[in-house]
């Protein structure tokens, strides 16, 4: 069988080669033509006809529209929002007075720690005087964005004051304060560029990063080692180092601690690997420094250094909005590409004479700096031996920041632990706190504490209470 | 809807063209001059690469004067526009001490509570003094007063849902909440001519985001059908939920959107709506709750409406409006809610008190006139505009009609020529609306009365005349056939 085989192979094999050396059978057109070129012309032949043949692909059948219907029908949607259990309401204090350092609670007095007042203008008579001549000409609202008869003379002598008062070339008023610094971010950065933030910035700095679409690069909270670290590490990938736009995003003060970014060692970073920064100074505005002018003035550092600054202005000068301030480039460009500043209304004009106000009262009288300064110290100092919390923030902070010493376990029986401390206060000590409240959507992971805004129009007896109440309240609690 | 003629779709390309050709002209000599200047960057990427500010640079500094005109009295009826000069061929402006009264065609005051009013002043100066100007704290911490509380119950009674919950400014509202809603793994649905507040907000969620062709229900069930059928991209999955979001008034058209037809659309398919009345609340209306009372939608089927009080009640800030479990959430999570500073009291205490002028709980029927003022005001001026041959665009009842211009070089003389005859007009191109559709946009309000009109309309029947911009043929004798118009030839 096998050599039966091999014979019909062999004979066919000679048939082949026989017809691929035959001698040239005829000459067409003065080509002659061996008998292999007409097998390669058979090949070829039939490798074009495989070619034009459609390849076989399972045809593709659509949805039918009963399909559709019945998919529509089966789909059951989550429900909007999560079943909320009875534990999960809260209601906060309502004041029926202003906010300042005495506050009027369910009709009780209390000594306030939870409104971030820090110069004690709530209630100062000229800013009110200014605000009650505002709202008499003006009225209350400015109905219109800043491109649309919504600029006001009041804004433009706003923006004139802080830039003058800070010593910058130009600045930009927003409607809101958190706005501002999630309008900013995006108005710089753009997809491609690359920004190194701490990893303690609060929400509105988190989602400005988000919206950006820039590379996000987070660093150790405060620590410049670290920062320094992942600096080197980006100059050393990017490729195009003069078309891609570097930011370092910080905040003076983080309310989400306390501490104080060294600004020196900042500066002296970015000049290093020429990267820009942003620096958020809601909390330090009217606070740091000699003359209340914020972290520049703190720690020296010539202010033309720091390119973009921006703040929110609902702390120090007891106001609303915020503000972005800078070289002349920086707040021109704004006035077109920032999303807050071109499609919302501007800020109700009597809110920038109360602004304008203020700046006027920190010029004149810069001796509540030092008060500010020595009630955060007594403060400080008092605070420092409470049972089960311990001192998180800076010492020259007006954020007192106490976080507690041992974590009960999880993040929500915490919560439930530094809410009873606050309830407790308020109850029987009349003393209001404030706790560290994070959304869902935060994605800082810093831990909660309880926090103390030190104004300067507090008393000693005011701090001293605070201190005592806070101890005694700690001790029950966290024993 | 625009309807463009083909000649003036062909001028308005070829004056853009120039524009371009010129700039890039421009920005040729430029850098040649500039090539021996030194650089002093020195290392660090500029703020704006090549041509990203192209518009910025060329287009819009030429005719940055129509743009950002600041004034010096309240934006009232009649307000005090300040008179700004440039040394350097518009580039930069500089103010001056004069003022020119003129009449104001472009705040947002529909009601007429911007200036100083008679009821509302006095009660927010009381306020003022009570609670001062700001309370420098978050909802949660210490800032909620009980101005706070009541105008919450207020705006939930107005509206008429069953909670509400306020925020310190509009833009914040809309970027802030949506996150919270949806997050990845949802989808939004959103109108194609939605504002940017809403586009940030979809943005900043995670979530996928689909658009469909403005105010058009049956292509909303198209994208729907097919959405749901195919489930998330790639992984096929199901959605986890769907949100529609709508406007109730389109701030560039004056349209009203087409609300029973798309909320039917939404209830067949179980999906959640979001209704933005910004402009629409207090304005539309018989009693002034916006486009549910005006197109007869129950406020039941509508899961969350938002609003501001920027527009008709002469303050800041917003609102959203929904049922107590999901107001609940919200204040839980929202971030706008647990880290931005309350509503400055003053403001609040306008908003009660303009809320309770439009109710007539003050004692008078001072709001009724005032919603049949705006209406009636609405009505005539965009009949007799329309009689005149202009392009209007909107709806009958809303307050917001935009005037076709088209030409780039039709809006700074448009805008420019009605200001040397006192009247302050409003012009918008692009990047707001599209690149050729240029237009006015006039805002009514409740506080002109009839000779403020009449003035307005004769200025810019003139300037129109002057212009060129009467595309259709005057009307003299019908003034309602508004549909039956003829194109150009």
């Amino acid at each position: 069988m096998a050599l039966a085989m091999v014979n019909v192979t062999a004979s066919v094999l000679d048939w082949v080669s026989s017809y691929f050396d035959a001698p040239t059978r005829a000459v067409v057109f003065g080509v002659p033509i061996d008998g292999h070129l007409v097998v390669e012309a058979l090949l070829v032949v039939v490798i074009l006809f495989q070619l034009t043949r459609k390849s076989y692909k399972p045809p593709k059948k659509p949805l039918t529209e009963k399909e559709i219907d019945e998919l529509c029908d089966d789909w059951v949607p989550e429900p909007l929002t999560p079943q909320i259990t009875e534990d999960m309401t809260y209601e906060p204090p309502t004041l029926e007075s202003a906010a300042g350092p005495h506050a009027i609670v369910n009709g009780k007095e209390v000594v306030n720690f939870a409104s971030a007042n820090y110069l004690g203008l709530v209630g100062n008579e000229k800013i009110t005087d200014s605000c009650v001549g505002a709202l008499e000409k003006y009225g209350v609202g400015s109905c219109g964005p800043r491109g649309f008869y919504g600029t006001i003379d009041v804004h433009l002598d706003c923006e004139q004051k802080i830039a003058k008062f800070l010593g910058t070339p130009d600045s930009i008023l927003y409607s809101y304060g958190i706005s501002t610094i999630f309008s900013v971010i995006p108005a710089f950065c753009k997809k491609g560029d690359i920004i190194v933030a701490d990893e303690g910035v609060h929400w509105a700095v988190q989602n400005g990063l988000y919206l950006s679409r820039s590379t996000v690069v987070y660093f150790k909270h405060n620590d410049m080692k670290s920062l320094e670290n992942k600096l080197e590490e980006v100059t050393r990938r990017s490729k195009h180092p003069e078309k891609v736009r570097r930011y370092i995003v910080v905040e003076a003060i983080y309310q989400n601690s306390g501490q104080i970014a060294p600004l020196d060692e900042i500066v002296r970073l970015k000049e290093k690997y020429r990267f820009r920064i942003i620096l958020d100074e809601s909390h330090s505005f009217g606070v740091l420094g000699n003359s209340g002018r914020g972290l520049a003035d703190h720690c020296g550092v010539p202010i033309e250094k720091i390119d973009i600054i921006t703040a929110g202005m609902g702390n120090a000068l007891a106001t609303d909005g915020g503000f972005c301030t800078g070289s002349v480039r920086v707040v021109d460009h704004q006035r077109l590409s920032s999303s807050g500043y071109v499609f919302s209304a501007s800020l109700p004009p009597y809110l920038a004479s109360a602004a304008i106000a203020a700046v006027d009262y920190l010029e004149e009288n810069p001796s509540v700096l030092s008060k500010l300064r020595t009630n955060i110290a007594t403060l400080f100092n008092e605070l420092s031996d409470v049972p089960g919390l311990v001192l998180a923030s800076h010492i020259l902070s007006p954020i007192v920041f106490l976080k507690l010493k041992k974590s009960t376990g999880t993040g929500k029986t915490d919560i439930d632990l530094l809410d009873s401390i606050a309830k407790q206060a308020l109850e029987e000590d009349s003393v209001l706190i404030a706790t560290t409240k994070r959304s869902s959507l935060d994605k800082c992971k810093l831990p909660i504490g309880l926090r103390l805004f030190v104004s300067a129009s507090h008393s000693e007896s005011d701090l001293l209470k605070a201190a005592a109440s806070l101890k005694r309240v700690a001790a029950l609690v966290i024993s | 809807m625009v309807r463009l003629p083909y000649l003036t779709a062909l001028t308005t390309l070829l004056s853009y063209g120039i524009l371009f050709v010129f700039g890039h002209l421009r920005d040729f000599f430029r850098k040649i001059f500039d090539w021996s200047k030194s650089n002093n960057l020195q290392g660090y990427a500029p703020i704006c690469l090549g041509y990203e500010d192209f518009y910025t640079r060329r287009l819009y500094l030429r005719i940055q004067d129509c743009f950002g005109r600041p004034i010096s009295s309240a934006p009232d009826s009649w307000f005090d526009v300040v008179e700004r000069y440039s040394n350097d061929n518009n580039k930069t402006l500089h103010r001056t001490e004069k003022t020119t009264k003129c009449l104001n065609l472009g705040s947002y005051n529909y009601l007429g509570f911007a200036a100083a009013d008679e009821y509302c002043t006095p009660r927010v100066i009381e306020s003022l003094k009570q609670y001062s100007v700001s309370t420098c704290s978050t909802r949660v911490d210490g800032g909620t007063t009980k101005l706070h509380t009541e105008l919450e119950e207020l705006v939930a009674r107005f509206v008429g849902k069953p909670a509400a919950v306020l925020f310190g400014m509009g833009y914040v509202t809309n970027s802030a909440i949506i996150p919270a809603l949806i997050g990845k793994g949802g989808l939004i649905i959103s109108d194609s001519l939605n504002h940017n507040s809403i586009v940030n907000g979809a943005r900043g969620s995670g979530a996928t985001v689909r658009v469909f062709q403005h105010n058009n229900a049956p292509h909303l069930e198209e994208v729907l059908r097919e959405q749901i059928a195919h489930g998330q991209p790639r992984t096929h999955r199901p959605w986890k939920k769907i949100i529609v979001i709508i406007e109730g008034i389109y701030s560039m058209e004056g349209e009203l959107c087409k609300l029973p037809e798309i909320i039917a659309v939404c209830k067949k398919y179980k999906v959640y709506t979001y209704l933005d009345e910004a402009h629409s609340i207090g304005a539309v209306g018989q009693t002034g709750r916006g486009v549910c009372e005006l197109l007869g939608v129950d406020t039941a089927d509508i899961d969350i409406m938002m609003g501001t009080f920027t527009k008709s009640f002469g303050s800041c800030g917003g609102y959203i409006a929904a049922s107590k479990e999901i107001i609940q959430h919200l204040k839980r999570t929202c971030p706008a809610h647990l880290y931005a500073t309350s509503m400055s009291p003053p403001a609040v205490q306008q908003v009660i008190s303009a809320m309770k002028v439009i109710l007539g709980e003050d004692g008078t029927n001072r709001g009724a006139k005032k919603l049949a003022q705006i209406r009636e005001n609405s009505n005539f001026f965009r009949s007799e505009l329309q009689k005149m041959g202009f392009e209007v665009l909107g709806d009958n009842d809303s307050p917001i009609m935009p005037i076709m211009l088209y030409n780039p070089a039709k809006i700074p003389a448009f805008s420019r020529e009605c200001l040397h005859q006192n009247v302050a007009i409003v012009t918008v191109a692009f990047p707001a609306t599209p690149l050729l559709l240029a237009r006015a946009r006039i805002c009514i309000s409740a506080a002109h009365s009839r000779e403020d009109l009449i003035k307005a309309l004769e200025v810019i029947s003139k300037v129109g005349d002057l212009v060129g911009i009467k595309y259709f043929p005057v009307e003299p004798v019908k003034p309602n056939k508004v549909e039956h118009l003829k194109k150009i030839e």
